[in-house]
């Protein structure tokens, strides 16, 4: 299952674009109760959407994100526009969904 | 094989293949590189700096800065950024008293329209200061958000 939850609706020429992303997002300060090491950093450092291959925003996320972070934006486009969001985090990993917007 | 395992070693072998074909592969990065001098940074003014090359910050109404009074719980305080000011070319979220002030930033395109939003950790009770670059100038909102249990600390 992908690790994004994607959503998007248009109302008057506006795309309201909303998406959870699956993400421990560690911050690389915490350490590990039980044997005192520092807990590595581990967080998505990068997301990007595009709205029908266009890029529409890139976002560089610290390590002061939230878990599992919420995430919206909006720009100008309409219904049936193809969006997809990628995001890359600091140990290489990534993941990428399309949606429809509504 | 979970899914971890199986990402690492496809990149392993990828690194590998092009090891040895010689090719000048570097592992791909989506868009312009991650800042990350300036996620680094630990004080206010040097961070702010460092995204803007100057501390030129104009407090302004146009921005709308969106917080809690009081976050119960500083591993998730939400926020929302709007403005009505035109030409918006970036979006910054700076926490004056976190370890590292920069929390986010987001680069907004001539779609875009300049609204966004997300949660943020906060390790102590500060002043969350949003940032957006109009026409090469900055204009500032901030807000005091007390925290009763910081999010960073674990």
């Amino acid at each position: 299952m992908s690790t994004i939850k994607l959503r998007a609706k248009e109302s008057k020429g506006v795309v309201t674009v909303k998406a959870i992303i699956k993400h421990p997002m560690e911050t690389g300060q915490r350490k590990n109760k039980k044997t005192g090491e520092k807990i590595p950093a581990h967080f998505i450092q990068q997301v990007v959407c595009k709205a029908n291959n266009d890029e529409v925003i890139t976002i560089n996320w610290g390590p002061a994100v939230s878990k599992n972070p919420y995430l919206t934006f909006a720009y100008m486009g309409s219904k049936g526009d193809t969006i997809e969001l990628t995001w890359e985090d600091n140990q290489g990993n990534k993941d990428s969904l399309q949606g429809e917007v509504k | 094989m979970n899914r971890r395992n199986f990402l690492k070693n496809s990149l392993m072998t990828i690194g590998t293949i092009t090891t040895f074909a010689g090719l000048m592969i570097k592992p791909k990065r989506l868009y312009a590189a991650w800042p990350k001098a300036s996620f680094d940074i630990t004080g206010l003014s040097d961070s702010i700096n460092s995204v803007y090359g100057h501390n030129n910050l104009n407090e302004s109404s146009e921005v709308m800065l969106k917080a809690p009074d009081i976050a119960e719980n500083g591993a998730i305080v939400p926020l929302n950024v709007k403005t009505k000011l035109k030409n918006v070319e970036s979006i910054m979220i700076f926490v004056e008293n976190n370890p590292q002030p920069l929390s986010s930033g987001y680069n907004l395109s001539s779609k875009s329209v300049p609204i966004v939003g997300t949660r943020i950790k906060m390790g102590n009770t500060s002043k969350v200061i949003a940032a957006v670059k109009s026409n090469g100038k900055i204009y500032t909102a901030s807000k005091e958000v007390k925290v009763t249990i910081g999010g960073c600390g674990g």
